[in-house]
């Protein structure tokens, strides 16, 4: 049976993690390398990165980093954060992604999903959207949200996974932050418009609110946070033993599956 | 040494390093002459079978994986590069594998039940169904991992060695003799499919 992922995201800038604390074993906290180390060691099924930097010498070190975390951490890595062409595709790409994920850069460009996912395959195009209520209404927001494009979201959503999307990441603004629990309205919606993969983000405050994520939406594909992780309040390990015993499919490894 | 088939489809990167992570001497080549001195063969692929035969075929390199594999060398196809060891496969018309497995490649939309998404794509339990393949040694029954894709090899049963559950048994691994194939990414799949690797690189003709 398929599991539910579990996805720890980490903001780096000027080649360094953004937030975090230090845990146990990790000699330094804000070096993506090790953080990526540490969460495939401890049960994260899937990485992101996401580059918040601003200048050129600061994507430079972030294209670096993500070629050494590549060579060491060897489950799925999705590349999102300044791709605005296809050859930032191929920046990321060649140094070991294996998804790219498109925010803003769709919104500008709304060939860059199309064109993308016919040169890497639908597999590699993850749609990332910033979703706010606005009247009652779904709307799109671009530049990490601030601002609003007054595009309606669920037809934005159709129309990238219409162009190749194979992957939708839902990140509501109104939960972001909140740490009250995902937005299973918001997501619902979503789940119900498109057939390819979905994935949650914004709002997780406890390992809890991912139990209630997958119960009341089975459809939901996967759970993505971050300063949960990176605070070291939610252990991936423990969140997995409790989605097990919530029945719901993870993925448990190491000490706890063989016998 | 192994040799990593490059024949312009994909990105190598990931499987190299996992190679070298494992200790492993994996070389990226589209050299015959390296494909022959090697001690084993990796058929990495991505993307859709028809335009990856194509290229392999006009690389000149699809003749030297069928000689080699036929002399009894261990090659290991991954993802695509698994569907490509079959006959044939149905994805967008009909098009020509290297035949080194019987079998073909259909849509995994045949045998899924409605509501199961496509592609098939994160991380799911291979299902050994009582085979024990040296490609195993080193892992478990029910052990998870990553997948990506939306064909699969159908018309095998006498040559899979795992499966995975998703609505229906998909093929997860297949074996004949010398030639192995995984549908899943060893390279994507933590421990479990470094152990894979692992394991392949002790295989010998």
């Amino acid at each position: 049976m398929i599991t539910k992922r579990i996805i720890p995201c980490l903001d780096v800038r000027d080649g360094r993690v953004v937030k975090g604390v230090n845990f146990q074993g990790l000699s330094d906290v804000s070096s993506p390398v090790e953080l990526a180390r540490y969460y495939s060691e401890n049960g994260a099924d899937e990485l992101v990165f996401y580059d918040i930097t601003a200048s050129a010498e600061g994507r430079r070190l972030f294209t670096d980093i993500l070629c050494e975390a590549a060579r060491t951490v060897f489950i799925p890595l999705t590349v999102g954060g300044g791709i605005n062409t296809v050859d930032d595709f191929d920046r990321v790409l060649k140094c070991g992604a294996d998804k790219v994920s498109v925010n803003s850069g769709a919104i500008r460009d709304p060939s860059l999903v199309r064109e993308a996912a016919k040169r890497y395959g639908d597999q590699c195009v993850v749609l990332s959207v910033d979703v706010k209520r606005v009247d009652g209404a779904f709307r799109v927001f671009a530049r990490g949200g601030r601002d609003d494009t007054g595009m309606e979201a669920i037809g934005w959503i159709r129309r990238c996974v219409a162009d190749g999307a194979g992957e939708v990441v839902v990140n509501s603004i109104d939960t972001d932050g909140v740490r009250g629990g995902f937005d299973h309205e918001m997501l619902a919606a979503v789940c119900d418009a498109v057939s390819v993969p979905v994935i949650a983000s914004g709002g997780a405050g406890c390992a809890e609110d991912f139990v209630k994520l997958f119960r009341a939406l089975p459809r939901v594909d996967a759970g993505l946070a971050a300063s949960i992780f990176h605070f070291g309040e939610v252990r991936i390990r423990d969140l997995k033993q409790l989605l097990a015993k919530a029945d719901i499919p993870v993925r448990l490894e190491g000490e706890y599956h063989h016998d | 040494m192994i040799a990593i088939v490059d024949y312009g489809v994909g990105n190598l990167f990931s499987l190299k390093s996992s190679l070298m992570a494992i200790g492993a001497d994996g070389v990226v080549t589209a050299d015959p002459e390296v494909l022959h001195s090697s001690d084993r063969i990796l058929l990495p692929g991505v993307g859709a079978f028809g335009d990856a035969a194509d290229k392999l075929r006009a690389s000149g390199l699809a003749q030297v994986v069928v000689d080699e594999a036929n002399a009894g060398k261990p090659v290991l196809g991954i993802c695509l590069g698994m569907q490509m060891l079959f006959d044939r496969s149905f994805e967008y018309g009909e098009h020509a594998g290297l035949g080194l497995i019987p079998g073909e490649i259909r849509p995994i939309d045949e045998v899924i039940p409605a509501g199961y998404k496509i592609p098939h794509i994160g991380w799911n339990a291979l299902d050994f169904g009582g085979k024990q393949s040296p490609l195993f040694r080193y892992i478990h029954d029910g052990d998870f991992v990553y997948f990506v894709h939306s064909y699969y090899a159908a018309k095998c049963d006498e040559h899979v060695i795992a499966t995975a559950e998703y609505g229906a048994p998909l093929t997860a691994a297949v074996a004949r003799d010398n030639v192995f194939g995984c549908q899943f990414h060893p390279e994507k799949s933590g421990t479990v499919g470094l152990n894979i690797l692992k394991a392949f690189c002790e295989e010998t003709r």
